[in-house]
């Protein structure tokens, strides 16, 4: 869309034309100066407008992640402050922890866990809301219910229902013949629980967004395609779908950076006094380590590590999230 | 996009939106209604605790009676979330309540951060504590940095229905006389869990490794500070502690978690041990549960579990206050009231001897005279463990080893390397 500043008093400067007032060709137009001024400001002002915001990141986005780097090459405690230079130490120390691998893994096990089936779902919720239904207003209400409510009130109560030997699922599962699953205890298990939480709170959140983006798709293809013959499933995969690419794109994008980075839910899932994801670090995440390094072990160099390599493995999963889409052609030929 | 704006419109939509951008900032920067001045309205001292203290009532009686100032309490459930919240407050320089209780096992920690808390040295409380007590809450430099509240002398509560069932005596007395040693006690339990066998014997293997490590005179570190965790005494502590798990004796439940919690109610075990401080837990978590009573015994003698003491961070608005608020708190008085209300024993000499303490009795645990039980059990107690500033962070990591076992995660002699490699880790 191209910005008209076509109401604004800019003079366009325009070459000699018979209706201005004749003269030599060879000798240029000289602007006033209320026409220089006009002139910058058509090209600066965007910039101007834009500025606001990233003078703000500067300060707390860019700043924070460039000291961060700075603490990691010390050796910083939390309450003594900076110590020596120490280079890369932090990071092999971090590299080398025997909890770091397994923390990794359960990270990118929760995210795929959680970002897969909530994609899924929320656009298949959001064409059902799409449709005709009756109360429509109160069912997409509703379904933004769960995003609403604190993401800790949701962790302490979704960990006494998930509770190994007293929790409500495991008696449920018994009253239907089912063995009682350990949650806590069981690693694939309570990624299962804490992906369950994160699809409650994000999934209605996401198909809103999803409904956003359906209902400015043109109704008459709709028609066009019933017309051919579609029904309502090949209506949806044929016409919906490709409609939405670029939200489904900004959709998956903010789920990988999100999901990486998952921290209340499983800190308080965990019962134990610690709480670093169990016992066994069965649950914890590459944030939990990054907690625990700086707070429980009091060791701030080795946080800001483990907070860098955080950064660089979400950079890398929202750069195979791209390379994926284009390839499976998600981008098609709007690709702006 | 609407191009057709006309410029006075677009002149009142910019003018009302630097209008309420300017608003907001200036309510941003503008709140600030902390830290009264002493002249008008009273000073609000914020008490910070966790678990039961016992100050409710305390708190009440001195609002009451005072005008200038006012006592607020803040509550946390578990002492490991107020750890996390007074480190990170303490690195943030701000955000701490004006009085920070602390927990005994993590004083020596504290004892090490020297200009972070007050000097609370006063000519007027000498005596006032138990010289053991009052040593823990002395720094190198001779500095009181707390004032002690309670202490906790441990006794067995138990289940008298349960061990009914079981056929076990259930008089006080009668139960005293069969747990002197830890093998009485665990063979007792191996007896009991064969006659009711879908109970376990104790609340959680985690009580019972609190309970043996505080009769262990160097579980972690030796006296000069250096950790030292592969030695014998801890490897028989762990030892017994996970072959107990197979026997059955153990809930394998995490102590202090949901399902622990749940388990009071669902008569998930028989017995546990009990410092003064843990009766008021016990009491809050069964409540309609009828049967528990409270034996003046404790396997090994006597042990102290606990205790905690009330410290004034240095970054606090209302030093003076706080001061003077911590004194009267842990005065011998008011931590008898405390007693009463929570059962956390004083560790104040002259409580000791009050009647209120020696007279006490606690009706939810079938009137046993808890002040004389506990009264006994601490003079029983013979070994102080020595623990230096890595105390609570090797515990931890000996509590997650244990839970390991518990939970069925790892055997036995894995989860100990574990726990070695966890050590070392900490730096």
């Amino acid at each position: 869309m191209k910005i008209d500043g076509g109401d604004t008093d800019t003079p366009r400067v325009s070459p000699p034309s018979a209706s201005s007032t004749p003269t030599p060709a060879d000798v240029p137009v000289r602007p006033t100066l209320r026409q220089r001024l006009a002139a910058w400001d058509v090209r600066l002002s965007p910039y101007l407008y834009i500025s606001p915001f990233f003078i703000l990141f500067a300060l707390v986005g860019l700043f924070p992640l460039a000291y961060t780097a700075y603490v990691s090459v010390h050796d910083w405690s939390l309450l003594g402050g900076q110590g020596d230079f120490v280079g890369l130490q932090n990071y092999r120390e971090v590299l080398e922890n025997p909890y770091f691998v397994k923390q990794l893994v359960n990270t990118i096990s929760i995210f795929l866990l959680s970002s897969l089936p909530q994609v899924v779902i929320a656009v298949t919720l959001a064409a059902l809301l799409d449709s005709q239904l009756r109360g429509r207003t109160w069912w997409r209400m509703s379904v933004l219910l769960p995003f609403v409510v604190s993401p800790v009130a949701v962790a302490i109560i979704f960990g006494s229902v998930f509770g190994d030997r007293y929790g409500l699922v495991n008696e449920l599962l018994g009253a239907i013949g089912i063995d009682a699953i350990p949650w806590h205890t069981d690693r694939f298990a309570s990624h299962v629980a804490i992906a369950t939480m994160v699809n409650w709170r994000w999934t209605g959140y996401n198909a809103l967004i999803f409904l956003a983006a359906m209902q400015a798709v043109p109704r008459d293809l709709y028609e066009s395609a019933e017309l051919d013959g579609a029904g309502r499933v090949r209506q949806f995969l044929s016409v919906t779908l490709p409609m939405i690419r670029p939200v489904m794109v900004f959709v998956i994008i903010t789920s990988t950076i999100g999901g990486l980075q998952i921290f209340a839910e499983p800190r308080l899932f965990d019962e134990t006094t610690a709480r670093n994801g169990g016992p066994d670090r069965q649950f914890g995440t590459i944030t939990m380590l990054v907690y625990d390094f700086g707070w429980q072990l009091r060791d701030l160099g080795r946080a800001s590590a483990t907070a860098w390599m955080l950064f660089i493995l979400i950079c890398v999963f929202a750069l195979l999230n791209y390379y994926v889409i284009r390839r499976i052609g998600l981008l098609g030929g709007d690709d702006r | 996009m609407r191009h057709k704006v006309r410029s006075t419109q677009r002149g009142r939509l910019a003018l009302g939106a630097v209008t309420a951008l300017s608003l907001a900032v200036l309510t941003a920067c503008g709140g600030d209604d902390g830290g009264e001045g002493d002249t008008d309205g009273p000073v609000t001292v914020t008490v910070a605790t966790f678990n039961e203290f016992g100050y409710e009532e305390l708190i009440e009686e001195w609002n009451a009676d005072h005008d200038d100032i006012k006592i607020e309490q803040v509550k946390v459930g578990t002492w490991d979330d107020a750890k996390a919240n007074l480190y990170t407050k303490l690195a943030a320089g701000s955000g701490l309540s004006d009085i920070e209780a602390i927990e005994g096992d993590a004083m020596p920690a504290i004892l090490a951060e020297a200009d972070a808390f007050t000097d609370l040295t006063d000519a007027e409380l000498d005596g006032r504590w138990l010289d053991w007590v009052a040593e823990k809450a002395t720094n190198s430099d001779g500095q009181m940095i707390g004032y002690a509240t309670d202490i906790g002398p441990e006794g067995i509560c138990y289940r008298a229905d349960l061990f009914d069932k079981a056929g076990l005596p259930t008089d006080r007395a009668e139960v005293a006389g069969l747990m002197g040693t830890w093998d009485d006690y665990f063979a007792l339990g191996e007896d009991f869990v064969r006659k009711v066998p879908d109970t376990a014997w104790y609340d959680s293997s985690g009580g019972v490794v609190q309970a043996m490590l505080n009769q262990v005179e160097n579980p972690f570190e030796t006296d000069d500070n250096t950790v030292a965790v592969d030695n014998p005494e801890l490897k028989a502590v762990y030892d017994t502690v996970t072959t107990n798990i197979e026997k059955g004796l153990s809930t394998r439940l995490a102590q202090w978690g949901d399902d622990w919690v749940a388990s009071f109610q669902n008569s998930g075990f028989a017995t546990m041990a009990c410092p003064g401080w843990m009766l008021g837990v016990v009491e809050g978590n069964s409540e309609g549960v009828e049967g528990w009573d409270f034996a003046d015994v404790f396997p090994g003698g006597g042990g102290n579990w606990g205790g905690s003491f009330l410290t004034v961070p240095a970054q606090g608005d209302n030093i003076e206050e706080a001061t003077e608020v911590a004194a009267w708190l842990t005065a011998p008085e008011q931590q008898a009231k405390a007693f009463a209300a929570k059962g956390t024993f004083p560790s104040q000499v002259e409580a000791l001897d009050s009647p209120e303490i020696t007279g006490a009795s606690n009706a939810f645990f079938n009137d046993a005279p808890i002040g004389e039980i506990l009264a006994n059990r601490a003079e029983a107690v013979t070994v102080q463990p020595h623990k230096g500033p890595k105390y609570s962070d090797i515990l931890t990591a000996f509590q997650a080893a244990v839970l390991r076992v518990d939970d069925g995660s790892q055997p036995a002699d894995e989860s100990w390397d574990q726990f070695l490699t966890d050590v070392e880790a900490l730096g």
